[in-house]
This record gives C-alpha cells, structure tokens and sequence, in this order.
C-alpha cells in the first residue's frame, strides 16, 4: 500500500485563507460567464468581496497554525503576517484600478480573476514549506502578471512591456529549477525542514556536495532576484513598470516583491541557515546578499534622480526599496538576528505596500486615457489645483524616503536596526546615504507640485469613489503606522520562522 | 553483453548542465523572441533531466513527481507566452527583442 | 564492456548509411534526364498549387492548438494516478476526481467564452 495522507494531516483549516481565495476566484469566474454584458461592473465588487473574506478569514485564524497537505503547505505567524499585506495590496488593487479600467477602455473581468488568482500565489508563497511549491506558486503569481501588464493591448508599449516581463520572468524561473534540481540532488529532499537537516549534515561532515548547494542557493537567489528586481537582475524593471497599465504596476510592484521575498526567506533562513563554510558564523548566503543590497541601493537610488517619467521613476524607487529589505534579509543569515531581520523585512513589506499603493493611485488620478500625462513637468503647479491630493502625494514621497512620523521611517528603522544589530555597520551606512540621495528625487516630486507655476490639466474633473477609498485605505495605513509604530512592533513581535520552530540550532 | 549497463548520475548531471549553460547563452544571444523562449524550455528541461537523475541517484520519487509540476506549469507558459508573442507580432510585425525600444531611459 | 560491442554499432551505422545512398546514386548515375514542363512541376497528388505559402491562418487554430496544449499537459497527472490505481484508496479518487473537475470547469468556461467556435 502506498503510504496516504489522512484528513487529519491535511490539516486544511489552516489553509483555508488561501484556498478561500482560490476558491472564490474560481466561483467569479464561472458567475462572470453568465453575467449579461451590462451587468459586469459586479465583477469587479464581487473580486473585492472575495478578497476581504479571505482577509477575514485570515484574521480569524491567526492562532491556528501548524502544517498541512503532508508538511509541503505550513502556517505560521509569518504566514498570516504576509497574507494580511498580500490581501490588503489587492484589495487596494481592485479598488485603484475599477474607475481606470473604465475610462481607459480596458474594463474586460479578466482583470480581476487574474489578480486574484496572481494573490493566491502569493499566499501560497508565503505558506511554501517545500521547494515544489515554492516553484508552483512563483508561477501561479507570475503567469497572471504577464498577461495583465500586457492588457492595455493593443498598445505597443503595454504589449513590449508584457513580452520582457514574460521572458525575463520565464528566464528566471528556468534558474529557480536548475537551482532546485541542485540542491535536490545534494540534500534527497525538497521540503525545507528536511533540506535543513540534510545540509546541516553536509556542512558537519565536510562532504564535497556543499558545493551542489553553493551552487543551488546561488542559482535560486539569481531567480528571486529577477522577481524582486535586484540589481544586477533589475533591467526589466523600469520598462515593465512603465508599459504596463498603472492599476497592475502598482499591484506588481508590491505583490510581487512580497511574494518573491517570501520565498527567499523561506528558502533562506529555513532551509539553508546552516550553509556557514570556511569558519564563518554566518550562513554562506549572507556575504553575497549584502552585496547585492548594496548594489540595489545605490544604482536604484541614482538612476532614479534621471528620470522624468513618475511611473519609471518610482520603478528604480522600487529597485531601491527591494535594496532595503534585502539588507534585512541578509540580516536574517546570522543566527542571532535570524527573527529580527525576518520582522525587519516584513515590517518593512507592510510600509512599502502602503506608501507605494498611496502614490500609484495619486498617478492613475492625474494620468489621461491615453496614458501620458505621467511626467514629472505634469505635476507643475498640481497643488493649486488639487490640494488635498498634493499634500497626500507630499505625504507619501516623504514616506518613500522615510521621514519621521511616515511608515516609511518606520520599515527603515527596523531594517537598519536588524542590520546593525547582525554587524552589518558598512551596509546600515550606506543604507543611510543612499536614503538621503533618494530625499533628492522624492523632494522634487514636492517642489513640482508646491513651488513652480503650472496648469497641470486634469483627466477627470472629479476623484472616483473607488479611487478615492483605495487612497484613504493607503494613506491611513501609511499614517498608522507611522504615529503609532508600537501597533507594528506589536504585530511582528511573535512572528518567528527561524531554527526555534524546528527545535534546532 | 550485459543485461544493464549502469550510467553514474555524474553524467546525466554533466549533460543536464552543458544543456542548461546552453539554454542561458541561446536567451542571451538569440534575438527572436521564440528562439528565446525555445532556449528558456531547454533551461527548464535541463533542470528536469538533473531532477530525475538524482531522483534515481537518491531511489525516489519525489523528484519525478517534481518533474511533473515543471512541465504542466512550462505549459500555461507556453500557452501565455506564444499568445503574447503572437500579439506583439500583429501590432509590429516583427519578433525581434532588439525592436522592443519604445522606452527607454 | 569490450570493443566489438561497439564496433557492431558503427558498422550497424556504416550500413544505414549505405543502404538508402546506393539507389539513390545509381538513379543518378544511370537515369535518363529528359526535363519538361509538367516533370519540374511540384508534385501536389496533380493539383497545381495556389498562391504564396505565406497565407494567414485562421486564429482559431491558434486558440485550439493552446487548448489542447494545456489540457495535454494537464493529463500527464492522470497517468501516475492511473497506474497506482490498484494500490490507491478512496483519498486519491477523490482528489483526482476534484483535479478533473477543475479541468470541467475550465472547459465549460471555455466554451461559455467562444473558444469552441470554428466560425
């Protein structure tokens, strides 16, 4: 007989937040087909239902954690943390997106079902407790991606963008399966814990096959970093972002960052802590993340300043912050910060996704039907006519760089912090000064609107509802958490996915 | 002559790596959008000829059933991406990655 | 392992080779060559052809052919299945049972959308 799971170990409460959503994505496409073409408008309000049931559902059951579907699906506070911002970006999504796709002649269903399925991949991504899923649901969020920076179609640029994502992201998933294949062969397993203990072994008794794992833990970290666009893996980024419409950049820009993270931790820090070679204390990763993290901060940084197009500009920004969080994730590879720099990443995930939503909403309200109106010189005198959408894209700039009483201040402070804290001085510093360049472009984007004459000519005379109540939930968040950081410490403090849960190390 | 002749894993292993080298060089020197991705599914085929190998290496199957996942998923990219490619042909009449330019900076 | 197991192989190979080339050079060498008109023409089972090559499909066989791409694939789950079957119990039936009915699903949807039309 072959050896089967039994109901009890599929465990599948605690995945009911995901599956919900799944599930719910499945129903709205088969209410859709039989929705009369006037009618579709609920399509987009019934994808939002669903997301907020999951979010619902996952605040629910918080306390229920533990494994499931034969341990490759795992629920723990880290999970529930990423499914909170997951869930939150695409409820913000569909909002920011409902009135765009209207007016600019895009408004098929097909937008909300892709996105719904592309979060589902995201929470699957952070449940991933073994490499196969981690594979499955990279691509579960990434297909759906290629298909919606493509939907403004058939506009070259949307298309061209959609094609060099789809290659790039198709490129990147070829080295996440050779990178798996290796350390597959060096450890016999594909589920994490097990990996774990497999390399543990290997690096103890010095066997030659710690180079299969150098060598697999190098080929994923090449794959994640093309998902969450570090440098030197980030050149598709500032092309997609632009020719995609604005509703899916600002969707991608932070889903696909959370989920990309995700799995990098949860390949990191629970399935190769132990990789320490050559008398290190740390893991063999932590070295070659710092330097791409120092890389990232400093060209997103820079090439930022260059840049006239918002929506490019905030792509390098989001080159920048990915630099951030990276310098916690190399954080998390020093056995002693492993939970600090795994909160400081999260933390730092929340803020962002907030701040960025905030300031791609503000975009998509200034953007024409045809797209253009995005440069920096249309936002010329833009507070005379706007004010209170002015001040709230003031407020999220200065999130963006990370002023005191913003969230933004608060996701670096944790991220400095971890990387203080695990002896990374040299990184926290020029972590610090490339925030100060970064001061530089997000000021601008403030002069503009504030302090130089100008008609920026409006799209629409009015803010749409929808629109307006994803920059509130934006702009709230960003708000929250930066006045009162103690909910956020609150929040991450539990959340540990580290040696402890395994009873290791 | 022999019944079996046993082939040791380090050859498959060479043979998926010489095949995945050359998928990564096809990606980065072809400039037709299918050869491209042609180059990419040898990548990916690569890493399934590595996956079964050590899954024989190691007698189990957990890696066959890896191989799997791979190619259902290297479908729905497929299906995806030649329609994009067929998109992007209707609108310019050419596949070339070198005349996807209309942004730069 | 010795030599001539080998050598088998390429002589095997040797022969291959040989065997198809030879009728074709004798008919080379010996033939008469009398060329017209209607001997060049395409052979075409007699039907002259029409046009360039170069004609436009209809896009459904596009939409057909990614279909059957994917569900070909999809299929590729059902074999391991099958085959164990003898050895599964009820757990695995129903699972499949859901994964099929999820490819329902996506047939149906299919066919509420036009995919299936041919006009």
């Amino acid at each position: 007989m072959i050896e089967l799971p039994t109901l009890e170990s599929l465990n599948v409460v605690v995945t009911l937040p995901a599956l919900a959503l799944v599930l719910g994505a499945i129903v709205l496409l088969l209410v859709d087909v039989f929705l009369p073409e006037r009618r579709r408008w609920i399509t987009g309000w019934l994808a939002l239902i669903g997301v907020l049931v999951s979010l619902g559902i996952t605040l629910l059951t918080t306390d229920r954690t533990g494994e499931a579907f034969g341990g490759m699906f795992v629920a723990d506070s880290f999970t529930a943390f990423l499914n909170v911002v997951v869930l939150i970006t695409a409820a913000v999504g569909i909002l920011i997106a409902m009135d765009y796709l209207r007016r600019t002649d895009m408004n098929r269903s097909e937008y909300y079902f892709l996105l719904l399925f592309s979060t589902g991949g995201m929470m699957f991504m952070g449940a991933a407790n073994d490499l196969i899923v981690i594979f499955v649901a990279l691509e579960l969020l990434s297909i759906p991606l290629y298909v919606m920076s493509g939907f403004r179609r058939p506009e070259t640029r949307s298309e061209e963008s959609a094609l060099k994502y789809f290659l790039l992201g198709a490129f990147s998933s070829g080295f996440l399966v050779y990178g798996i294949a290796l350390i597959y062969g060096a450890t016999g397993s594909t589920h994490l814990p097990a990996v774990w203990a497999a390399v543990s072994a290997i690096v103890e008794g010095g066997s030659s096959a710690v180079y299969l794992v150098l060598l697999g833990a190098g080929l994923i970290v090449v794959a994640l970093g093309f998902k969450v666009a570090a440098v030197p893996f980030h050149m598709w980024t500032p092309d997609v972002y632009e020719g995609a419409p604005t509703p899916v950049t600002a969707f991608m820009s932070v889903g696909a960052k959370a989920g990309g993270f995700a799995a990098l931790l949860r390949v990191l820090v629970i399935g190769l802590p132990s990789l320490i070679v050559a008398e290190q204390t740390a893991a063999a990763w932590v070295d070659a993340l710092a330097l791409i993290a120092a890389l990232t901060m400093i060209l997103g940084n820079f090439a930022a300043i260059m840049q006239t197009n918002l929506k490019r500009m905030l792509a390098y920004s989001s080159i920048a912050h990915a630099g951030y969080i990276l310098m916690a994730v190399a954080a998390a590879g020093h056995p002693a910060v492993a939970n600090q720099g795994v909160q400081a990443a999260l933390m730092y995930l929340l803020t962002y996704a907030f701040t960025n939503l905030g300031a791609f909403g503000i975009i998509i309200a200034v953007e024409r039907n045809d797209g253009s109106g995005v440069s920096l010189d249309d936002l010329r005198g833009f507070s005379r006519q706007r004010p209170w959408l002015a001040l709230l894209m003031a407020f999220f700039m200065l999130s963006l760089t990370g002023i005191p009483l913003t969230a933004g201040f608060v996701g670096k402070w944790y991220v400095f912090w971890a990387s203080i804290n695990a002896g990374q001085v040299v990184l926290a510093v020029i972590g610090v000064l490339t925030s100060v360049v970064g001061a530089f472009y997000y000021v601008r984007v403030i002069v503009r609107m504030f302090l130089e004459e100008g008609s920026a000519d409006l799209a629409q005379p009015r803010l749409p509802r929808t629109l307006r109540a994803g920059l509130i939930v934006a702009g709230l968040g960003t708000l929250i958490f930066g006045v009162l950081p103690f909910l956020a410490a609150d929040m991450t403090t539990g959340i540990q996915i580290a040696l402890a849960a395994l009873g290791g190390g | 002559m022999q019944p079996t002749v046993f082939v040791p894993t380090d050859l498959y292993v060479m043979l998926s790596a010489v095949l995945f080298v050359m998928g990564v060089l096809g990606v980065l020197i072809r400039r037709n959008a299918i050869l491209v991705f042609m180059s990419v599914e040898l990548m990916l085929n690569a890493g399934n000829l590595a996956l079964v190998a050590f899954a024989r290496q190691w007698g189990l199957a957990n890696g066959q059933v890896f191989v799997f996942f791979v190619m259902t998923v290297a479908a729905a990219e497929v299906a995806v991406g030649l329609a994009l490619i067929v998109a992007i042909f209707r609108t310019k009449r050419s596949i070339d990655i070198d005349d996807l330019h209309e942004m730069k900076g | 392992m010795n030599l001539n197991e080998w050598a088998f192989v390429g002589i095997f190979l040797a022969i291959a080779g040989i065997l198809p080339a030879v009728p074709i050079l004798l008919g080379w060498l010996l033939g008469p060559r009398k060329p017209n008109p209607i001997k060049t023409d395409t052979y075409e089972c007699g039907i002259e052809t029409v046009g360039d090559t170069w004609v436009q499909f209809k896009v459904q066989y596009y939409i057909f052919a990614l279909v059957f791409v994917i569900f070909d694939v999809e299929m590729l789950f059902l074999f391991p299945w099958a085959v164990a079957y003898q050895r599964l119990d009820l757990f695995a039936f129903v699972a499949m049972t859901i994964f099929i009915l999820l490819l329902t699903i996506d047939l149906f949807i299919l066919w509420r959308k036009g995919a299936l039309e041919w006009t």
